[in-house]
This record gives structure tokens, sequence and C-alpha cells, in this order.
């Protein structure tokens, strides 16, 4: 004990704090033993064992040892439980008989009374021997020795209230036993003391919690006495019981605010309802904020003194706990359960106060942080303190825009106004603070100061949180920040530094398919980008904007007619052409040809239906919709008949393309489908099976790590096409929806032909489809005039006349009034004529064109057949009587052939194209290429 | 701009998902508090994940409503997967899982 004698001095509330314990009696003896008692005290813990069903802690006890007055003892009524004294002490080496009747056992008396007078149950008597003098006394006192009357005249049944203390500053065995005897009855009797009067304490307290619907009852007042019992429980080193006290608190609080939310209003809440004037931010730095305390003891605190307050405490008992990252995130939440809750009670904030108090406050917190962490603590916890940083650098934004310091003019007179008021709303720094250069205070006041510090230390600050949440993996929450900063670089006109920002944003949500984000970015992207005057770009972006179904109809329009205005205005600068990617424009839904299997003849026309759905939200006017086509001839002449065209297409002539996936595409969407294969493993000797499972065939596509180069919509891919074969359509306006488009085109060499891009121009804009796919073909072909011969019957019989039909395929010949086809017949063969033979002409699509009657004229070895007039590509079919005479010799090997068909042209020029081959079934005459088949009269006949 | 601090969320469920040793807890809870908002997540054994934003003004949601709000729309979105004519990846366009959600939104408000 330093100065037993001093006066009490007011309550410090301090880490210093300890238990009291009063001493009374022979104050010189405890002053000799108090250094030894002082330093053994705490050297042992002792368990404590806790009501409620809490469980048992083992404490160090330490204790304030002060002189026995009658002052200290509590009043009635009164609650303060730190000045509480928690033990007396009666101190006495009295060992004589005499000495102790005469006036220590009245001492002792008196002491005992005024403690029964204050219902003060928790005493000792401590007797300390000392060989020394009790050996000069040995004679005088042989039987009671003075604990024995002291037991008998004061501890009725408690004889454990007094102990006797054995040459205290020696150095014996037997010192030392007697030592950790006190030593332990004093451990016990101060934690029985304190079990006792805490457990009173808590009643009392819970009782007035109970209280806490009746009219008067005070928020304030409550709070004092529960911080009492925390400050109790800090003063035992018992934080974790310190911190559920303010939990507690605070939990009512917020309830309260709550309930008041609902309707449920306390009259003492509305207190904490006045205008908020002062937002100096929390103050960490002080175990108790005395000041604040005050205020809320007088019941003057507003809400955010009393939150500022008990956050403040709650930190610093959590960093005694060595929690500092709970400090960090339990701050973020009182930072947002502030701000709501002063909108709950409706608390009138002047603009910018809360963003002040936040800012300081988050800076506040970190700053306590770092301050208790060492470098590496604090990087791998950047986890904890990352929000912190975001929700200030968010908050400075705030401030920024409000107070006029995020333009390219700076403030107005508004604005400094406003800056000046929230200035004033800080107060004056806090002599904690005042030496330090970084502290929240000064940057808060230095960034709201001019424009460029305030560009400074925004930067500053979001870089940080950017670098931060980089480093933690957080990449979208740094994107998140970029955009803000993004934002600001367009505020303050530099949209060079804004594209990046925007650009890496906006990849990450394409390649994450997120609609709206990707919406927002690109109409800050398209901003930038005519800032910029990068005019493809922008124009790529407005086309992918107005075909946007997220934006309303209005941005739309604007974006759309931002393409189209670009487009009239510069018609007249030739050669440089804007191709932008058709996905966004239009979508190409199908496609159809007509004549439907799409094969077509040299010179016939072939007409291509477009159905486009037009994405844009007004009619767009295109000067010009082209389809380039790839043209290539196949070696093979026969595959390029009608015949094996019209048998092997047997499309219906529509092509249709898949919904396009775009604008997503989603990286899942663009991986191959799984190829699993069943696997089975036997084992070689006796064939039973080891192993099986399933095998994926396509791991390394499936896993291979995604280009993040490939950029998603990179005008770079799309290079306009310009081959010789093009099919156009001219000034087609393209209303919003479907569209049909369609082309028609004269077929000119035979090939195939194979659509492939798709293009749509508006003056210098082009929107181009890439690629068709699937595949879009069409085929031209020429043909030889043809005759086919093919009896009706399966089988021709012999002396019956039966018909035969003709047909005969004009190709690319034109059969004119007068042409005649000339059979040569078989004798055994001969055509019977009749009178009346009629040729229907086909068109080349089956489509009966007209009819026409035949003339047949038959001689013996020729049989003429004059045609009726047709054009190219259409066919002439009619029917023939034959009779075959039985006398025929039908002996395969050598045979007389059935009939010659030549067609005679009239037209000298015309050469004799091809032969015409008939057979039933005899071996063909003159070397004629034949396709014999069993059976009955099959012939092709190639003129 | 909800939307954006969606994001942010998905990345903290994998985050998340790593320490997550016992996969039977597939409550998040709260995931990302801001201002005027919280951000609620779930994320299913096959790494299916649901968030959930909730005014913060609002008292009414704690802890436990939020996450039976989360079962009720896992066991919906189950019965939605199991729909055989479902292709994974769709949008959803069940009328069931629609009133359910829809029934859900007007119990918070």
């Amino acid at each position: 004990m330093d100065a037993p004698e001093e006066p009490l001095p007011p309550v410090i509330y301090t880490m210093e704090n300890k238990p009291i314990v009063t001493c009374a009696g022979d104050q010189n003896l405890f002053t000799s033993i108090y250094p030894t008692l002082s330093q053994q005290l705490p050297r042992e813990p002792m368990e404590w064992r806790r009501s409620y069903g809490r469980a048992p802690k083992m404490i160090h006890l330490e204790s304030n040892f002060v002189q026995f007055k009658e002052e200290l003892l509590p009043k009635e009524g009164n609650k303060a439980l730190l000045t509480f004294p928690f033990l007396h002490i009666y101190w006495t080496e009295c060992c004589d008989t005499e000495v102790y009747k005469a006036t220590v056992k009245d001492d002792l008396t008196k002491w005992q009374n005024v403690l029964k007078a204050h219902s003060s149950v928790d005493w000792l008597i401590v007797v300390v021997e000392n060989d020394a003098k009790k050996k000069n006394k040995t004679n005088i006192l042989p039987r009671t020795s003075i604990v024995d009357k002291i037991r008998n005249d004061f501890c009725n049944k408690q004889s454990d209230r007094c102990v006797v203390l054995t040459d205290p500053l020696k150095d014996s065995s037997r010192t030392q036993e007697s030592w950790n005897t006190f030593l332990t009855k004093l451990r016990t009797l101060l934690l029985m003391s304190f079990t006792k009067n805490l457990g009173k304490f808590e009643d009392d307290m819970r009782t007035l919690r109970e209280k806490r619907t009746e009219p008067g009852w005070s928020f304030c007042e409550y709070f004092m006495v529960q911080e009492e019992l925390a400050f109790v429980f800090e003063m035992l080193q018992q934080f974790e019981d310190a911190l559920v006290q303010y939990d507690e608190l605070d939990a009512l609080f917020s309830q309260y605010v709550v309930n008041f939310g609902a309707g449920d209003g306390a009259n003492w809440l509305t207190f904490f309802c006045q205008p908020v004037k002062s937002w100096n931010g929390l103050i960490l730095r002080k175990p108790i904020d005395m000041e604040k305390r005050e205020l809320i003891q007088r019941q003057e605190a507003t809400l955010l003194d009393l939150r500022s307050y008990l956050f403040a405490r709650q930190c610093t008992l959590l960093l005694f706990l060595q929690r500092p990252w709970e400090v960090a995130q339990r701050a973020l939440e009182l930072l947002h359960s502030c701000v709501q809750e002063l909108k709950l009670l409706e608390v009138s904030v002047p603009p910018g106060a809360l963003d002040c108090w936040v800012f300081l406050s988050c800076l506040e917190v970190l700053q306590r942080i770092e301050g208790c962490c060492d470098r590496a603590q604090m990087d791998s916890n950047i986890a904890h303190t990352v929000g912190l940083w975001s929700y200030a650098t968010e908050k400075l934004k705030a401030l920024g825009y409000l107070c006029g310091l995020v333009s390219e003019k700076g403030p107005d007179s508004e604005d400094l106004n406003r800056t000046v008021d929230l200035l004033a709303g800080l107060g004056a720094e806090r002599p904690e603070t005042a030496n330090t250069a970084q502290s929240p205070y000064k940057k808060l006041k230095e960034a709201l100061s001019s424009v460029e510090a305030f560009e400074k230390h925004y930067l500053d600050l979001s870089h940080a949180t950017i670098e931060m949440y980089t480093s933690i993996g957080r990449i979208r929450s740094a994107k998140f920040v970029g955009k803000d900063l993004a934002e600001f670089y367009m505020r303050k006109k530099s949209p060079q530094k804004a594209e990046s920002y925007l650009q890496g944003a906006l990849k990450n949500y394409l390649a994450e398919g997120w609609a709206l984000p990707i919406t927002h970015t690109r109409k800050q992207l398209a901003e930038c980008q005519k800032h910029l005057g990068q005019i493809e770009n922008y124009l790529q972006t407005s086309s992918l904007l107005a075909g946007d179904h997220h934006l309303t109809e209005e941005e739309r329009t604007y974006f759309c007619q931002e393409i189209l205005n670009f487009a009239s205005q510069h018609t007249d600068s030739p050669g440089h052409k804007v191709v932008l990617p058709m996905h966004s424009f239009a979508h190409l839904r199908d496609l159809r040809f007509t004549p439907a299997n799409a094969v077509v003849h040299v010179g016939g026309v072939l007409s291509v239906e477009i159905t486009v759905c037009s994405q844009m939200p007004i009619p767009v006017r295109v000067e010009q919709i082209t389809i380039s086509v790839h043209f290539s001839v196949e070696k093979n002449s026969y595959r390029k008949t009608a015949e094996w065209l019209t048998k092997h297409k047997t499309s219906n002539g529509i092509i249709n393309f898949p919904a396009e996936t775009l604008p997503f595409p989603a990286s899942q969407n663009s991986l191959p489908a799984l190829e699993l294969y069943e696997m089975f493993e036997r084992s070689p000797s006796d064939n039973s099976l080891n192993t099986t499972g399933i095998i994926c065939k396509n791991v390394h596509m499936l896993l291979r790590r995604q280009e993040s180069g490939a950029a998603l919509d990179s005008p770079s891919g799309v290079a306009l096409e310009d081959g010789p074969h093009v099919l156009q359509c001219g000034d087609v306006t393209l209303a919003p929806g479907a569209n049909t488009v369609t082309f028609r085109t004269q077929a000119k060499e035979p090939g195939t032909y194979t659509l492939r891009q798709l293009c749509a121009s508006a003056g210098p804009v082009c929107f181009v489809l890439p690629h068709l796919y699937p595949l879009a073909q069409y085929d031209v072909y020429s043909q030889e005039p043809q005759l086919h011969v093919e009896p009706l019957a399966d089988s021709l019989l012999a002396g019956i006349p039966q018909k035969v039909k003709f047909t005969v395929t004009t190709g690319h010949y034109t059969v004119k009034n007068g042409d005649s086809l000339q059979l040569s017949n078989v004798e055994a063969m001969p055509v019977l004529c009749h009178a009346e033979n009629r040729a229907v002409i086909y068109s080349n699509a089956r489509e009966k064109a007209s009819e026409a009657s035949l003339r047949v004229q038959s001689s013996d070895k020729v049989t003429s057949i004059s045609l009726p007039a047709a054009p190219a590509y259409h066919v002439i079919e009619f029917e023939l009587e034959v009779l075959s005479l039985p006398s025929a010799p039908a002996t395969a090997g050598e045979s007389s052939a059935l009939g010659v068909t030549e067609a005679q042209r009239k037209h000298k020029d015309t050469p004799k194209a091809g032969h015409c081959m008939a057979t039933t079934d005899h071996k063909v005459r003159r070397g004629w290429d034949c396709s014999a088949c069993g059976g009955g009269l099959r012939s092709s006949c190639l003129f | 701009m909800v939307h954006t601090s969606l994001d942010v969320v998905d990345e903290k469920i994998s985050a998340m998902g790593k320490a997550l040793v016992d996969q039977r807890e597939l409550y998040l809870g709260l995931l990302y508090p801001t201002e005027d908002y919280k951000v609620y997540g779930y994320v299913t054994n096959s790494k299916v994940k649901f968030v959930m934003v909730v005014d913060s003004s609002n008292p009414a949601l704690r802890d436990n409503e939020i996450r039976s709000m989360f079962r009720k729309l896992h066991n919906s979105y189950t019965d939605v997967m199991c729909n055989p004519f479902y292709n994974p990846g769709d949008r959803i366009q069940s009328r069931a899982f629609d009133s359910m959600v829809t029934s859900m939104m007007i119990q918070v408000c």
C-alpha cells in the first residue's frame, strides 16, 4: 500500500482499478507486511465458482488495500461497486492478554459494530505471531493464546474468520506454510465476497431491468448500473464477462430502437432523437471516454454519443481479449446499424454529417487496429479490414460529390457553405490525435479543403481498397470499386483513365453473364468512349445498348439514333467502313430457299428469304443487305445433275438458326459436352472384373484454362468479306421484331454456293454476321437433255401392245417447235402409232405447264416424234405403245437392239450431243453407255 | 446495382466454401452487409448458390427466418431440377417456383 492514509481519490476508471480491501487495527504491522502480501496474492489462481450455471473461472486476484474508514462503507442504496470494499481485515500482533483485554478487544468490538451497522459480513481478523516477541512472553501466556481468545470473543461460529500468520517477514518453512494458509484463506474469502456482492448487485440490476416498462425508467440510469458491473469484471480481468455486459446493453438499446420503429416508443428514447449536431467519429484511443460517459450520466447523450461510447468500450475489451478482427467486423456492423437507426428514429441529420462520422470512424478503427497489430498480422487479415476501407472510400466519395469536389469547375459557394458546416460539426481535434500526422480528423479536413487534396485522398483510398480486394481474391469487389473510380474519372473529365476500369469490370461481368451490371457498365463505357472519340468502339457499344432489353425504350432509342446519326453524317466519306457485329443489331432467325430443295439450274431464278429479328427499338432503314457467297465447283459432274440433287437434298428449304445465346456467352455454355465412357478392367488371369469406372475422354477440353485474353465482344474478329458472288437487297427498312427480306438471284455458273456472311449496311456502318451456321448452300447445275424410257408394267411381254413412258428432260436446251425425237427401231419391237398422242410438259418443279399433242411418224427403221415447244429445264412426258414381236431371238450376249433414238435437230449448229440407249434384256449396240438392269425395260437416254 | 454486390457475394461463397469442412451446413449467413441492404447466401451441395438481398431496415428478418426461407427456396429449386423437361442452365420458368418465391416476398413485405 503506497499511501493508506490518503483519502480515497475519486474513482478513476482505468485498468488500474483493483478490488478494495480495507485494513483496520495495527497499521504499522500492515505496512510491514504489505509488500509481501501484494506480491504474493496474485501469484496463484483461484477457481471462482459462479452462480446461474456460469462456468467456473480461474482468476488471479489482486487487491487494493486501503485503511479502514467508516465512510468507505457503502450507505444503504448506494450501488457503486467499484468503490465497494469487498473485504475488511483487522490486523493485530498482540500477544499479551492484558494488552488484548485493555485495547485490542475494544477496538475489535468497535470495528465489528461498525461493520454490523452496515450489514457487512465480509471480514477477517489476522493475528500475526512473532516468534521473537512470543519468546519473551512464553511464561506469561501459557494456556490460551490470543487467537483462541479472539475466536472465542468474535467468531462464535466462524472460526475460519481468524487467521494466524506466523513470522511473516522471516524466511522459513513455517513462515511459508503460514503464508500459504493465510493467502488461501484471503482468496477464498475475497471470492466469497465477490460472489455474494456481485450476485446481489446483479439481482438488483435485473430488478431494475424488469422495471423498464415503467414510465419513469431511464436507459441511461440503467446503463450506468450495468456498466458498473462491467467495470468490476474488467477490474477482475474478466474481460469476457465485462464484454457481455456491454453487449447486453447494446442489444437492449437496439431492441428499443427497433420497437420504437414499430411504433412502441419509450419516453427516454425520444431524447436520443434530438438532431445530430456533432459528428466527430469514434474515439478509440482512450480506454474510457469520460466526456461521453458524463453525457450519458447526465442523460444528454445523443444516439451517436451513446453508440460511440458503447463501441469504444467494446473495442477496448476486445483488444484486451486479443480479438482485433472482431473489432473491425463489429465496427462495420455498428456503422451500418447506426445509419439505419438514425433513419428509423427519424433523427434529423445534416447532409453529409453521417458520411463524415462514418468516414472518421472507419479510419479510427483501422488505425486503432493497426496500432496493436504488426504488419504481417495486418496483411494476413485484410479480409476483416477491407470492408472498412471500402466503406470509408464510399463515404469519402459521397462527401466529395456532396461538396462539389468532384467536378471540373470545383465547388460553388453553396458547396463551400456546406463544407464549412460539415467541418464545424467535427469540432476541434482531440488532444490524443493532435500530434499524429495521419489522424482521421486531419485527413478528412484536408480532403475537404480542396479539389486536389480530395482527389489525392480519394485515389489513395480507392487504390488501397482495390489492391486489398485483389490480394485476397475478391476480384469482383475490386472491380466494383474500380467502377466507382471510373465514375469519378468521368466526372473529372479524364475518360482515358476511366476506360480501363470499365473495360475490366465489363469483362468480368461478361464472363459471368450478369446482365444488369453489363448494361450499366456498357452505358458508362459508351459515354466514356464517346468522350474519347473512339468511334468504332462507341458505335459498337451503342449498338449493344440499343439492343439491350434491360434499358428503357428511350435509352435504347437514343443509342440507336446515335448510330443512325453517325451513319447519315458520314455518308460522304468513302472508303472508311465501320464494321460492327450483327448480333447486337439483329438476329437471323431463318433462311428459306425457293425452290425448296435449293437446287436451281443455270439461268434459273433462286430466291432466298431470310427472317431477321431486328433488336433495335425503332425501324432502321438499311441501304443494303448483302449475303456474300462462296462459290465452288465440284469435280464430279454427275452430282450436279438434277436427279442427284433432287434425290439427295431432301430439306424443305428452311434453315433455322438457333437463337443465339448472346449477349451472354457464359463460359460454361461454350464448353463441349462431357464425353463419358464406361471403363472395365479385368484381371488378366481369371478375367474377373478388377475395376470399373467412367472415363471422361475430353478432359483436356473441359479443364483447360479459360483464355483470359479472348475478348468476348471485340470487333477484331469481324472482317468484311468481299467476294465476287453476292446476294443483294437494297433499301430495306427493318422494323423492330421479325422482318422478311427476300433476295433473288439468277443462277449463272453451275456449282455449289455457300452463304457465308450477312451484312447490313447503312452508310459507312456495316453490321456483319461473320458466319452463317448451320451451313446454308444452294446448288446450280447445268444439265444436258435426257430421255428416259420406262415401261409402265414391270416387264414387257411379247406379243401384246404395251405402253412405255417416255420422259424427255430438256436440260439447258430449249425445245422449239419442230424439234423432233427420232428413235431408231429394233425390228422386233416397233412403236405403234396412234393418231392421238398427248404430251404433258412439266416445269422443273414438277408443275404441269402445258399439254400438247404429239405427232409420231413411224417408218421401218425410225420413229420420229415431233416434240412440242418447251423451255429449258422442263420435262416432256408422253406414252407410246410398243409391241415386242415374239419371234425375236432373245439370247443374251449378242442381240439386236431394240431401238436407237436420236434426236435430229433441224438446226445444223446443234451437234449430236449424245447418245441414246435403250435396252430390254439385250446388250447394247454401238458402244453406248448402258445401265442395264435385270428385268424390264429400263433405259436412260442421253442425247 | 444490387446485382453488382451479388457479384461480391459469389466470391465470398467460394472463399467460404473452401473453408467449410462440414458441408452439411448450407446456410452461409450474412455475407455482405451494406448500409441499405443485407445480403445472405446459401449454397447447395452441388454448389448452386442462392443469394437473398434484404432491406436492412426490415427488422422482422432475423437469421432464422432467412434460413428457413432459404430452405424453402432450396426445396422448390430441387423440385424444378427434378422436372425431366427442364434443361439445367435454362431460365427457370416453373410456375410453382415462381409462386413460391412470390409468396415468400409477400410474406416478408
